[in-house]
C-alpha cells in the first residue's frame, strides 16, 4: 500500500496510467491483432518527441519564460544539411552526424547569445532565431529531397530484438539526461535556477554558464532528432519539424514537469510521448477523421492539465 | 532629459523609428511604392495581423500567453467563409459563442491557477480540429460585405492605413483609457494589490480574454475579406507573429506593460519586413529570416535606448 501511495505522488505516474488506458482501449478494438505492431510504432514515433522533449524539458526547468521555440527549425536545418552532406554515401554518416551536432551547438550558442546580449525574453530570442534558421533551411533545401545513406535508412527504420533502434537511442539519451538531472551538480543547478534565479545567483551557482549549456544542450538534441527523423522518413522536408514545436512543449507539460520551472522528470517525457502517439492511433482505430482527432487531442491535453494542474502557484 | 516625455512615449519611440526607417528604405528602393495603391499593397495583410497582435497583447497584459492565436484566427476565417456567408445568423452566433469560450478559458485559467501556455496549447488543437471539420479542403467564400469593407478605397489614405489607425485608436481607448483596461494592466502589474483594492481579478481576466477573443474574431474576418477564401491552416503563423508584434511594439511578457499603438506599429513593421527584402532583390528564401533579423535589431535598439534612459535618470 505504501509503495502505491508513494507511486501516486510521482508527477509522471499519470501520464503512464493514461498510456496504458489508451493502449488497452486500442487493443480491445483491434482484438489484440496488432498489439506488437502498435507498440513498436508507438515506440518509434514517440522516440523523436522524447529526444526533442528532453531538451525542451531542460530549458523549461530553467524557470518561467524559458522555452526554446527554435526547436522545429533546428531540426529542419540539421536534417537538410546533414543529408545534403552525406549525399547517400554510407562513408559520410559520421561527418553528417558531426555536422548536425555542430548546427545544434551553433543555434544554441546564438540563442543564448541573444538572450544574454540583448537581455530579451528567451521566447522572443529563440523565436527570432527560429525565423533565421528556418530561412537558412529553405535556402539550403531548395525543394530537393535527398535520400539518406542506405545504412542509416535501414538502421532508423528497423529494430534490434523487436525494439526499434530509434527507441533504443532515445532510451540511451534519456538515461544520460536522467543521470545529468538527478546525479550531477549541473542537474541541481538547473533546478535551483528554475526555482529562483536570484537565490541561485546568491548561492554562487554559475547561472549564466548553466543556462548557456542548457540552451546548447536543447538545440543539440533537436538537431539530433532532426538528423534521425530525416533518415527515418527517407529525406528532409521543410515542414518536418513543425509539429514538434507544440509537441515538445506538450510532452514536457503532460509528463508532469512544472511549467513554472525548477521541477522536472525524465520518465514523464516517455509517458507523455507514448500517450500523444497512442491517442492519435486510438482515434484512428475508431475510424475518426482528422478534425475529431485534433479536437480530442486538445481536450485531452486540457483535461490532463486540469487534473494535474493547480499545484503550482505563480505559474503562467 | 530636458524634454518631458512620458514613459509611454519613450516606449513608442523605437517601434515608430523602426517602422519609419523601414518605410523610408522601401520608398528609396522602389519610389513607386509611395502611392495610394503602393501603400495599400504594402500594408494590406497587416490589418488582420494587427488585430491578432492586439488580441495577443490583451492576453499578455494579464501575464498570460496565447499559443492558440494562429489556429483560432484560422478557425474564425473558416467560419466567416462558410457560415457567415451562407447563414449570417448562425455564423454570428458561432462567433459570439467562441468569444464566450475565450472568456470562460480566462475564468478556468484563473480559478484553477493553470498555466495559460498549456491550456492555449490544448485549445490550439481544438480550434484546428474544428477548422478542419468545417473546411477539410481550402474553399469557402468571403461574405460580400466583408470583401467590400476590406477592398474599400477611402479618400486620402488607403484602407490598410485607415484601418490600422482605427485599430490603434480603438485599442488605445480600451486598454489605456477605459477603467477595464486600467484594471487589466493592473492585474498584470500586481494581481494582489488589484484584488485588495476591491476589484475582481476573475472578472478582469474574463474581460481581458473576452476582449482578446473579439479582436481575434475580427482578425479572422478581416483575413477572409482579403483572401476571399479560407483554409484550416490559413493563419497558423499568427501565433508567433502576434507575440513578436507585441514585443516589437514595446510590450513586455510580464508586468502588464503593453502598448496598443506600439503593437499595431509592430505588426506593420513585421509585414513591411517581407516587402523590404523583396525590393532588395534578396531571394524570397530569406523573407522569414528577415523578420527575425528585424526583430533582433529593434530589440537591440530598445536595449540601447533603455541604457541611455537609465543613464540620464541616474545623473
Amino acid at each position: 500500500m505504501k509503495t502505491l501511495e508513494r507511486l501516486s505522488r510521482r508527477p509522471w505516474i499519470w501520464s503512464w496510467v493514461a498510456v496504458f488506458l489508451v493502449w488497452f482501449a486500442t487493443i480491445i478494438v483491434t482484438g489484440g491483432a496488432s498489439t506488437l505492431g502498435l507498440t513498436q510504432a508507438a515506440l518509434t514515433f514517440a522516440a523523436f518527441s522524447i529526444i526533442v522533449g528532453i531538451g525542451q524539458m531542460f530549458v523549461i526547468t530553467l524557470g518561467p519564460g524559458n522555452v526554446d521555440l527554435s526547436v522545429p527549425s533546428t531540426m529542419t536545418l540539421a536534417g537538410t544539411v546533414s543529408l545534403k552532406l552525406m549525399d547517400v554515401d554510407n562513408g559520410m554518416i559520421l561527418p553528417g552526424l558531426v555536422v548536425a551536432v555542430l548546427i545544434g551547438v551553433a543555434v544554441g550558442l546564438l540563442n543564448y547569445g541573444l538572450i544574454k546580449a540583448l537581455r530579451i525574453p528567451p521566447i522572443i530570442a529563440t523565436l527570432s532565431m527560429s525565423f533565421i534558421v528556418q530561412s537558412a533551411a529553405i535556402w539550403t533545401n531548395r525543394g530537393l529531397r535527398i535520400k539518406p545513406p542506405g545504412f542509416l535508412a535501414e538502421f532508423t527504420t528497423s529494430g534490434t530484438l523487436g525494439v526499434p533502434n530509434v527507441a533504443i537511442i532515445a532510451l540511451l539519451i534519456s538515461l544520460g539526461a536522467w543521470f545529468l538531472l538527478e546525479r550531477t551538480i549541473y542537474g541541481r543547478w538547473i533546478s535551483a535556477i528554475g526555482q529562483s534565479m536570484p537565490a541561485a545567483r546568491m548561492a554562487g551557482i554559475p547561472v549564466d554558464g548553466t543556462r548557456f549549456v542548457t540552451y546548447v544542450f536543447c538545440a543539440v538534441l533537436a538537431a539530433l532528432a532532426g538528423y534521425l527523423l530525416a533518415c527515418f522518413s527517407g529525406g528532409a522536408a521543410l515542414n518536418m519539424g513543425s509539429e514538434y514545436l507544440l509537441m515538445s512543449i506538450a510532452v514536457v507539460v503532460l509528463g508532469g514537469t512544472a511549467v513554472a520551472g525548477g521541477d522536472s522528470n525524465v520518465p514523464g517525457i516517455w509517458g507523455a510521448s507514448l500517450f500523444m502517439y497512442l491517442v492519435v492511433s486510438m482515434l484512428n482505430t475508431y475510424g475518426l477523421g482528422a478534425g475529431i482527432r485534433l479536437i480530442m487531442t486538445g481536450l485531452i491535453i486540457i483535461s490532463v492539465i486540469m487534473l494535474a494542474g493547480g499545484r503550482q502557484p505563480g505559474a503562467r | 532629459m530636458r524634454l518631458t516625455v512620458s514613459a509611454d512615449a519613450v516606449r513608442l519611440t523605437i517601434p515608430a523609428l523602426a517602422l519609419t526607417l523601414l518605410l523610408a528604405a522601401v520608398f528609396w528602393l522602389q519610389p513607386r511604392a509611395m502611392s495610394y495603391i503602393g501603400l495599400n499593397l504594402l500594408f494590406n495583410l497587416a490589418v488582420p495581423i494587427a488585430l491578432a497582435t492586439i488580441a495577443q497583447m490583451l492576453i499578455m497584459a494579464v501575464n498570460d500567453l496565447d499559443l492558440s492565436m494562429g489556429s483560432f484566427v484560422s478557425f474564425v476565417a473558416c467560419v466567416a467563409a462558410t457560415f457567415l456567408r451562407d447563414a449570417p445568423l448562425v455564423g454570428t452566433l458561432i462567433l459570439a459563442g467562441v468569444v464566450i469560450v475565450y472568456s470562460v478559458l480566462g475564468i478556468v485559467i484563473h480559478l484553477r491557477n493553470l498555466p495559460s501556455i498549456v491550456v492555449s496549447l490544448g485549445m490550439s488543437f481544438v480550434w484546428a480540429g474544428l477548422a478542419v471539420l468545417l473546411l477539410p479542403a481550402p474553399g469557402g467564400q468571403a461574405p460580400d460585405w466583408v470583401r467590400a469593407l476590406m477592398t474599400m478605397k477611402p479618400p486620402i489614405a488607403p484602407m490598410a492605413i485607415v484601418a490600422s489607425i482605427a485599430i490603434a485608436i480603438l485599442a488605445h481607448l480600451i486598454v489605456m483609457r477605459s477603467s477595464l483596461g486600467v484594471v487589466i494592466r493592473g492585474v498584470g502589474g500586481n494581481e494582489r494589490s488589484v484584488e485588495r483594492a476591491g476589484w475582481s481579478v476573475l472578472a478582469t481576466r474574463a474581460g481581458a480574454y473576452g476582449l482578446a477573443g473579439i479582436f481575434a474574431v475580427l482578425a479572422g474576418i478581416a483575413l477572409v475579406g482579403l483572401t476571399t477564401s479560407a483554409d484550416a491552416n490559413i493563419a497558423l503563423r499568427y501565433t508567433l507573429l502576434s507575440i513578436a508584434g507585441v514585443i516589437l511594439g514595446g510590450g513586455e511578457f510580464i508586468g502588464g506593460r503593453v502598448s496598443p499603438v506600439g503593437a499595431v506599429i509592430g505588426a506593420l513593421t513585421l509585414t513591411l519586413a517581407g516587402s523590404f527584402l523583396s525590393f532588395l532583390r534578396i531571394s524570397p528564401d530569406w523573407q522569414i529570416g528577415a523578420q527575425g533579423a528585424i526583430l533582433i535589431v529593434v530589440l537591440a535598439l530598445r536595449l540601447l535606448l533603455n541604457r541611455i534612459e537609465s543613464g540620464e535618470t541616474g545623473r
